[in-house]
């Protein structure tokens, strides 16, 4: 039983102007199991979630639910078809209480019995273990229970199928785990989930399968425990991937000066965001980092150094001389460079071409009155693109119509192109795929071995491990501790955050 | 080869659909046309002498490049406060009758039938300009520092500009006798075009150097698009999307100006009525998306002389002036629904099967 196809696609295409973006893709989903899609950023991932939940719809091939061919049109033909998605962002009202976001858009009559709907809604998230009550404003739950909600509202409509596209993102660990443990009640009921993820640690916690992608063309179906992780990552990619192992640390300390001056220095430094003063300095050709949980203050107090919080105590210096960054254009003038911790609020100008994107801070430095000519604009540009091999169809497309890891070289290549003495990069592999994420942990270590200071910031201690020859620790809003050397282990990094030893 | 050269046509085609600039070129083909075909009589220009004796240029088409123009003045400035603050000012026409009584006030004194002016037009110019300028400012710091949606900030200047204009001139209006004044709405002797159209074709100059030798362009979008990220790279948003009113405050005087010296006079209610209303439209019918971000300018500028167009158009056919925003309106809505990015889209699809259709058979 526990075998059966719930959800069989057939030789499924999709054409779009000038690609190809799904070929003969076959994916099965069977009762209740969780089934991971995995692939690179424009693997076509989404366009086959896309294809399943009708915002597209297919060109060639069959969908099968239960045995029976079904079409489907429009996201409504999905739903009735109890085939329900959660998004990476939350697509629900914040305004509204719990209980009307469940049951909102699902009712014909025109009367609503709300009593009847708060204890339904009641009822529906203690059998699911949601920390939320019907009528809590939806707003102020965290986000990890607003997609828990979201997955609730999925379930109350007899969903069979749940599509979750990226759901941990925002997450920390421990919501993380609270979103599995809801994922795995939902698993025994028998209902079958997609899971779409970046975090391959995550697939091998709760997957049961998984299906690759590549290119648009499918890579093979695998059980969970006959793929290891390597071998997942080079099916991804598409070769045998020493890459990730070649990338150490060892010589990435040896070339740093560790007398005289540091390139950059703060002291006691806090900004609006609520930050303890923190105490912190670079060297030349050094890779630092911060670490700790989501909301620990990392991305804050490299906010501070930019100047993109309004900052309120502290001195910093730049070579031993006193400077002052008050807002973004100081820091720029001081050879600091900032890529934000989210690309889509904070980095890309979406609109505007991959040029205009790539020239900006670059134009702004040089000032108001003296434009780059177009040629000297372009020269940039292809410059860059080249040079991080950005996937663009010119320099002249909007950079909103590239993918993730390629807006996010053009966030790189506008930094590097203003050649900043020392740049912050906050969490710039999130949401990208393996392949540039590598990318951009070697081309950090190439800079740095270059003499250009870095501060590294991810989410994944792997990765910060990989690249960083220090890292600073914080909890709570406040530096707990500084790792170097032979402190650099994941269990190190764990206790410090922990606050079980306090490692100095 | 000849079905080489239909698609390197329907090419060109295809891709002038997609560009901006022709959605207005567009309309104003479409209206051409309909007066072509309804009558012709439309673009007959005679020559003939004013009342001062001077030769002039008459004929519906030389009333639309007239008329056009403080339109295609206030459009430009409107496209960049849309632009950089996704939001439109309403107050325009106020801030006319504004500029205008300031203007008036600095030639006549407390005279209002002076027969020699206290200043050169010139100075007193500068003067109604920087007038205009503070009151844009005082729109721009009501959106860019209180962060008040555009619409609402200046619904303010809206409701109160034509009674500050009034109060200027103590409720009187004067009248200025000296016929140079008279100059910059009408012609200069010895010159048959309109000076308007002089006035904006310099004005038109003036903002494509702006915009060449400086970021403003880059800025203005780069504020319109995203805030956040904006300010991140650099900029100041707060100051360039306060800087918008203030060139949209220059323009509104220049305009002023305009209107002032066509009547020699001004009258505080009717004023530039309504004008608020057409420069936004030609922002909106230059295909300018109206909630901020990347603009054309040059497409802005012809749709001013489109709705010009088709208010003269209205005009000639006879359309009482209070059926007009009626029968305005029922343009507009078939403009504004072609231009829209949809069926924009939906067109060049045509198109391309159109295409590819040929190219099969």
């Amino acid at each position: 039983m526990a075998n059966e196809a719930l959800l069989s696609l057939r030789g499924i295409d999709k054409v779009f102007p000038g690609v190809m973006a799904l070929m003969g893709v076959d994916f099965t989903l069977r009762k209740g199991e969780i089934h991971a899609l995995m692939g690179e950023n424009g693997a076509g991932k989404s366009t086959l979630i896309k294809v399943l939940t009708g915002v597209y719809t297919k060109d060639n091939g069959t969908i099968e639910l239960e045995g029976k061919e079904v079409s489907i049109r429009s996201p409504q033909d999905a739903q009735h078809l109890g085939i329900s998605t959660v998004y990476q962002e939350i697509t629900l009202c914040p305004n509204l209480s719990v209980a009307e976001n469940m049951y909102i858009g699902r009712s014909d009559d025109i009367y609503q019995n709300w009593k009847k709907m708060n204890e339904g809604a009641d009822k529906m998230l203690k059998s699911l273990d949601i920390p939320a009550r019907a009528t809590q404003q939806l707003g102020s739950c965290s986000i990890a229970v607003q997609q828990m909600v979201a997955i609730a509202r999925a379930v109350d409509m007899d969903c069979k199928v749940l599509i979750l596209d990226e759901p941990t993102s925002s997450l920390d660990d421990q919501e993380v785990q609270k979103l599995f443990k809801l994922m795995r009640e939902l698993k025994g009921r028998g209902v079958g989930i997609i899971f779409v993820t970046h975090f391959l640690d995550q697939v091998y916690e709760v997957c049961d399968r998984i299906t690759v992608l590549r290119d648009g063309k499918l890579v093979g179906e695998y059980e969970i425990k006959d793929l290891p992780r390597l071998q997942l990552v080079s099916k991804m990619l598409g070769k045998e991937l020493d890459d990730l192992s070649d990338i150490h640390t060892e010589e990435n300390a040896s070339h740093i000066d560790e007398k005289g001056e540091p390139l950059f220095e703060a002291e006691g430094l806090s900004s609006t965001e609520g930050i303890k003063p923190f105490d912190f300095y670079i060297r030349k050709g050094e890779v630092n980092g911060f670490t700790g949980l989501l909301g620990s203050g990392r991305s804050e107090c490299v906010r501070a150094i930019f100047g993109a919080d309004r900052v309120v105590s502290g001195t910093v210096k730049k070579d031993g001389k006193t400077i002052k960054i008050q807002k973004p254009i100081d820091a720029m003038k001081n050879g600091i460079g900032y890529l934000p911790e989210d690309r889509k609020v904070d980095g890309i100008i979406g609109d505007l071409s991959v040029r205009e994107n790539i020239i900006l801070a670059l134009q702004v430095m040089k000032g108001f009155f003296k434009p780059f000519t177009k040629a000297e604009a372009y020269a940039f540009a292809d410059e860059y693109i080249k040079a991080l091999s950005i996937k663009t169809a010119s320099a002249d497309t909007p950079i909103k119509s590239l993918s993730g890891g390629n807006q996010q070289k053009c966030i790189l290549a506008r930094w590097l192109l203003t050649h900043p003495d020392y740049l912050i990069l906050d969490e710039p592999t999130r949401g990208i795929d393996v392949g540039t994420k590598v990318d951009i942990q070697k081309l950090v270590l190439k800079l740095a071995s270059e003499g250009m200071s870095i501060t590294f910031i991810s989410s994944e201690t792997d990765e910060m491990l990989r690249t960083c020859s220090r890292l600073i620790v914080m909890r709570d809003r406040r530096v707990v501790g500084e790792l170097k050397g032979e402190d650099l282990t994941q269990n190190k990094i764990m206790s410090t955050i922990a606050g079980g030893d306090e490692a100095k | 080869m000849s079905i080489g050269k239909n698609r390197n046509v329907t090419d060109i085609f295809g891709k002038l659909f997609k560009n901006q600039i022709f959605i207005p070129l567009a309309a104003m083909f479409i209206l051409l046309l309909f007066n072509l075909v309804a009558d012709p009589s439309f673009f007959k220009i005679t020559m003939g002498y004013n009342s001062a004796g001077n030769p002039v240029l008459s004929g519906y088409l030389m009333t639309i490049l007239d008329n056009g123009s403080e339109l295609a003045i206030l459009a430009i400035g409107m496209t960049l406060v849309t632009a950089a603050s996704g939001g439109q000012d309403i107050s325009v026409g106020a801030a006319i009758a504004i500029a205008g009584s300031t203007l008036l006030r600095a030639l006549c004194g407390t005279n209002t039938r002076p027969d020699t002016l206290r200043m050169p037009i010139f100075v007193a110019f500068i003067i109604s300009c920087l007038v205009a300028m503070a009151f844009g400012a005082f729109n721009g710091a009501l959106v860019s520092i209180f962060k008040i949606q555009p619409m609402v900030a200046t619904l303010i200047l809206y409701t109160a500009g034509r009674s500050i204009a009034a109060w200027i001139n103590n409720n009187e209006l004067p009248i200025i006798s000296e016929p140079k004044f008279g100059y910059y709405g009408g012609f200069i002797p010895g010159i048959p075009i309109p000076t308007p159209f002089f006035i904006a074709a310099a004005m038109v100059v003036i903002i494509t150097l702006v915009l060449k030798f400086t970021n403003l362009g880059l800025y203005t979008q780069a504020v319109g698009i995203n805030e956040s990220s904006s300010r991140l790279n650099g900029l100041n948003p707060v100051f360039i999307k306060w800087l918008t009113f203030v060139i949209l405050g220059a323009c509104v005087a220049v305009a002023a100006l305009i209107k002032v010296s066509r009547l020699s006079s001004i009258n505080y209610s009717v004023i530039a009525k309504d004008i608020e209303m057409d420069a936004i439209l030609a922002v909106a019918l230059g295909g300018n998306a109206l909630g901020g971000g990347k603009f054309n300018m040059a497409s802005s500028i012809i749709g001013a002389f489109v709705i010009q167009m088709l208010t003269t158009t209205l005009f000639k056919f006879q359309v009482p002036s209070d059926a007009l925003p009626a029968y305005k309106a029922v343009v507009v809505i078939l403009l504004v629904v072609f231009s829209a990015p949809v069926v924009r889209d939906k067109m060049s699809q045509i198109i391309k099967k159109m295409n590819s259709r040929k190219g099969a058979v």
